[in-house]
């Protein structure tokens, strides 16, 4: 199976068209010596029957959850019917980046409509069309700042993401930035007190998340005072997407930068990817943020149309001047979240409210079995943190019924010994939580 | 076409929640009033309108489900739909990446098999799948050149990026805090050696080159390229964005390439999703292993687990292990082709552009006039000075053909350049037909020029004012 069209009638005739003898011919540009005599090292072709046969064993080699308890960064919600059927169009998902605008207006329009929706979410102004997940729109957004401002120094708050704090660390490093990290409080949240300390005349960005990674909501307006009175930029991250619906956004509260994990508008778990990095900015950085960008112009007739626009900060123009090296972003996640935002409407505040219900449900069940403790009072969304008596044993349990346990912290936090984060989304039922607790019990 | 936001109606909605089937809390007691927001203005549509309005806004869009997309650096191929059924499969789509490495040994043998193919398929002795796009892969690999010479106790500051070479390569250097240099190329298109030469000093930490270049042609000097950069410490980057011109035929790890980055969403067949999502992965040399990102997959009697435990890494480039959907479908197709299928399908792609080449070559001016690889580079100059017809204008009018238009104005060092990939997927007659388009379009250019200034003419959008775009700009939508 090669899915070339070409029969020997059509290759005798193209090779006699282009005057060559053997299709070797065409590589004589490369050296003998390098010329395969072998072929590499792979498994034989296979028929589509047997193809889908292969991958239908390996994808049942893994095993399916009956349930997810852990959220930490991805977060396994219900994706409506609808966000399937559109971006199985192959019109959208055959299509390349829209260099073309005339014969790409259905992309560049979802787009811009994407980014309408995202800056409104996050409380900015502008939005672009994606970044490649959570953790790279915020170790961009640290870079920009630096540059921005010509300062060397990062500050990001322990209670972000590990993975998130790993992604801004390499990306600092790459550009000989120091990076400096400031503890959580007895609430889990920032140590404003100990921020304050640090904040200095060399500090770019001070990097947050909210709600953060165990779950609980930072107190942005203090922050953001703080980070400013220094000239330093906020970025402000936040774990589940869903929590806008009901969370006051971060851009509206003195952020900068709005960045964050897009994947729960309408995107699978996917073991991790592709995901949807979300940026969005004051208005001020639109000619200094990466990636791209639709705008609305219009077209000879005068009718209202869309482009890639202020593309002098993009790499195929503007080479190593370029405000970032991304290229191919994530847009099919973005006509996704576009596609489930606009299926939600104002049921997106339904839908975040039934988290908090849930998530406060599971809490106080969790809470009742003998030697669990809420670790931390600052007020969550839908993840929490408790503290057990043996925290391994716990997820072993959870894991032989079927079930993705809680996130056991101590491996990021080794002083949180025994502390598992819980997740609970609309995906669990009251039945499936009283389940939970009576496998733990 | 209107906005969602502009059929939006207060009280509809597309989906309804659910009723809350645990006892209430009030939300007051639970979250502080000052962290709740006050509105929530997104769009209130029914559910026919959504639908309505994002497939009328597909059929505004061109994919290569439609037609030919001979977009020239991009290998437009078609993408097959076993892929897709493949990917879709509930025990790839819907595990949790911190699901137990036990609970997920599928994904993993499939993650490490496919590290395992591209090894072999490119002469590396390593790859991370980690990388989310090509570009996020060139930074990954220059980090780790960076880390590289770190370890070696030295300090070199500059990368040398041919004049042809894509955008993203000095951008990605610069990200990486190097000062990218020039390198000229020769009159057949390839690297000058003498600039090469002169350029390099032990300051360099590497030469990114992209083999077969953007023009589609191979560096026959690639022996002596590497010499020079080896010859004052230097490593050898491989661009991969041109790797279908030379699967099971070469492999970039013979060559000499420290590291090279792929571009599944171009290669290996997988959709590009009208701008992504798409999957970087990079290989590297034996010399470079110590520094792949974290985690990595090792391979134990008690099955595959990842690993963050290598001391030497650059550390995280993303959040979990890649892209994992699309190399899904990467695999998918590996497998189907299997070592024979893909050089077949190198054959056959390279059959393609010297076709179109030698077809076109009487109508377009060709600054390289060699064999090609899987494309071929023609310049709109001859049309300009004739007619004052732009490569752009060409361009335009193809669309009114039924064709996406090559990719122009790149690469930079061919003035008017019209940079054609037909891939292997196309057959003679859709080259064929596509060819007799160009060559209608380089007659009306001297006969009617305007035609071609208008084009295109069969959408319901026409030529955008982008100056407009840029001076006022518009990239949210606000209520009047």
């Amino acid at each position: 199976m090669d899915y070339t069209p070409h029969t020997d009638e059509d290759i005798a005739q193209m090779k006699k068209a282009i005057g060559i003898a053997s299709l070797e011919d065409m590589f004589a540009d490369i050296p003998e010596k390098f010329c395969l005599k072998r072929l590499p090292d792979i498994p034989a072709s296979l028929s589509e029957q047997e193809t889908m046969a292969l991958m239908q064993s390996l994808s049942l080699q893994n095993r399916l959850p009956q349930m997810t308890l852990t959220g930490a960064g991805a977060y396994h919600h219900f994706i409506p019917a609808v966000v399937g059927h559109i971006i199985n169009r192959a019109e959208f998902y055959t299509a390349y980046t829209p260099y073309q605008a005339e014969i790409s207006q259905g992309i560049l329009q979802a787009i811009y409509e994407y980014q309408t929706m995202i800056a409104h979410l996050t409380g900015t102004q502008i939005a672009n069309a994606s970044m490649y997940d959570g953790s790279s729109a915020m170790a961009e957004a640290a870079i920009l700042s630096a540059k921005t401002l010509s300062r060397d120094k990062i500050i990001i708050a322990r209670s972000v993401h590990p993975e998130y704090r790993a992604v801004t660390r390499t990306y600092c490093w790459a550009n000989g930035y120091e990076v400096v990290e400031i503890p959580f409080n007895q609430s889990g949240q920032l140590d404003l007190p100990v921020l304050q300390k640090e904040l200095a005349e060399n500090v770019a960005a001070v990097l947050v998340q909210s709600p953060n990674f165990f779950g609980g909501i930072e107190d942005i307006v203090p922050i953001a005072e703080a980070v400013h009175a220094h000239g330093a930029l906020l970025v402000a991250g936040f774990t589940d997407g869903t929590a806008l619906g009901i969370l006051k956004p971060a851009g509206e509260l003195g952020a900068d930068f709005v960045v964050g994990e897009g994947q729960s508008f309408g995107n699978s778990l996917n073991y991790g990817g592709p995901y949807l990095g979300i940026f969005a900015a004051q208005g001020k950085f639109l000619r200094r943020i990466p990636g791209r960008l639709v705008g609305a112009t219009v077209d000879k007739k005068g009718q209202r149309g869309f482009v890639l626009t202020l593309q002098t900060r993009e790499q195929h123009i503007r080479r190593e001047k370029a405000t970032s090296n991304i290229c191919s972003n994530e847009a099919l996640c973005a006509l996704a979240a576009g596609v489930y935002l606009a299926a939600l409407g104002k049921n997106l505040q339904k839908l975040a409210l039934l988290n908090v219900q849930k998530t406060q449900y599971l809490k106080k069940q969790l809470l009742q079995l003998s030697g669990w403790k809420e670790v931390f009072a600052a007020p969550v969304y839908n993840e929490f943190v408790l503290s057990c008596p043996d925290a391994g044993k716990v997820n072993d349990k959870l894991k032989k019924e079927g079930i993705v346990g809680g996130y056991e912290l101590q491996k990021d936090y080794p002083k949180l010994k025994n502390a598992l984060l819980f997740c609970a989304t609309e995906m669990l039922s009251k039945e499936d939580m009283d389940k939970v607790v009576a496998i733990i019990k | 076409m209107e906005l969602i936001f502009e059929k939006s109606k207060p009280g509809r909605s597309s989906v309804s929640i659910q009723q809350s089937d645990v006892p209430a809390t009030d939300i007051d007691t639970a979250i502080d009033k000052k962290y709740l927001r006050t509105e929530l203005d997104l769009p209130e549509v029914a559910e026919v309108d959504l639908i309505r309005h994002y497939t009328n806004l597909s059929r505004r869009n061109f994919g290569v489900d439609l037609g030919f997309y001979p977009l020239g650096s991009c290998t437009m191929k078609y993408n097959p739909k076993v892929n897709e059924s493949a990917a879709s499969l509930p025990g790839f789509t819907g595990l949790h990446p911190y699901a137990a490495d036990k609970m997920a040994q599928g994904n993993l043998q499939l993650i490490y098999e496919m590290q395992q193919y591209l090894s072999n398929i490119f002469g590396m002795a390593q790859f991370t799948l980690q990388p989310a796009a090509g570009a996020h892969g060139e930074l990954t690999g220059v980090m780790m050149i960076k880390k590289y010479f770190e370890k070696q106790g030295e300090k070199r500051h500059r990368i040398i990026i041919p004049d042809t070479a894509h955008g993203t390569n000095p951008a990605s250097g610069a990200l990486c805090g190097f000062e990218t240099i020039t390198l000229r190329s020769n009159n057949e298109g390839g690297v000058d050696i003498e600039h090469l030469k002169s350029l390099m000093t032990e300051d360099v930490a590497a030469l990114m080159l992209t083999n077969p270049n953007t023009l589609g042609l191979f560096e026959r000097n690639i022996e002596e390229v590497s010499r020079i950069v080896y010859g004052k410490g230097g490593l050898l980057y491989g661009d991969g964005a041109n790797a279908n011109a030379f699967l099971g035929i070469a492999r970039p790890g013979d060559l000499g390439f420290d590291v090279i980055q792929l571009n599944l969403h171009k290669t290996f067949s997988t959709p590009h999703g009208g701008g992504g999502p798409g999957s970087g992965p990079v290989g590297v040399s034996k010399s470079l292993i110590d520094y792949l990102p974290v985690p990595q997959i090792v391979k134990t009697a008690d099955g595959y687990q990842w690993s963050d435990n290598f001391p030497d890494t650059i550390g995280r480039v993303r959040t979990f292990y890649g892209n994992f959907n699309v190399i899904v479908k990467a695999y998918t197709y590996i497998r189907s082709l299997g070592a024979e299928g893909l050089r077949h399908a190198t054959e056959m792609a390279v059959l393609n552009a010297n076709y179109i080449k030698e077809k076109l070559k009487p109508y377009f001016d060709l600054p390289y006039d060699r064999v090609c690889m899987h494309e071929c580079v023609f310049s709109g100059k001859r049309q300009v000075a004739e007619s004052g017809v732009h490569t752009t204008d060409i361009a335009k009018r193809l669309i009114d053909f039924g064709y996406h238009p090559p990719t122009i104005y790149f690469p930079l060092i061919v003035p008017e350049a019209i940079m054609i990939e037909p891939t292997e997927t196309e057959s003679k007659e859709t080259l064929d037909a596509f060819c007799e388009a160009m060559i209608t379009i380089a007659c009306e250019a001297k006969e009617n020029p305007q035609i071609l200034k208008d084009a295109p003419l069969s959408t319901e959008i026409n030529r955008l004012d982008e100056v407009l775009a840029a001076r006022k700009p518009d990239v949210c939508w606000k209520k009047t």
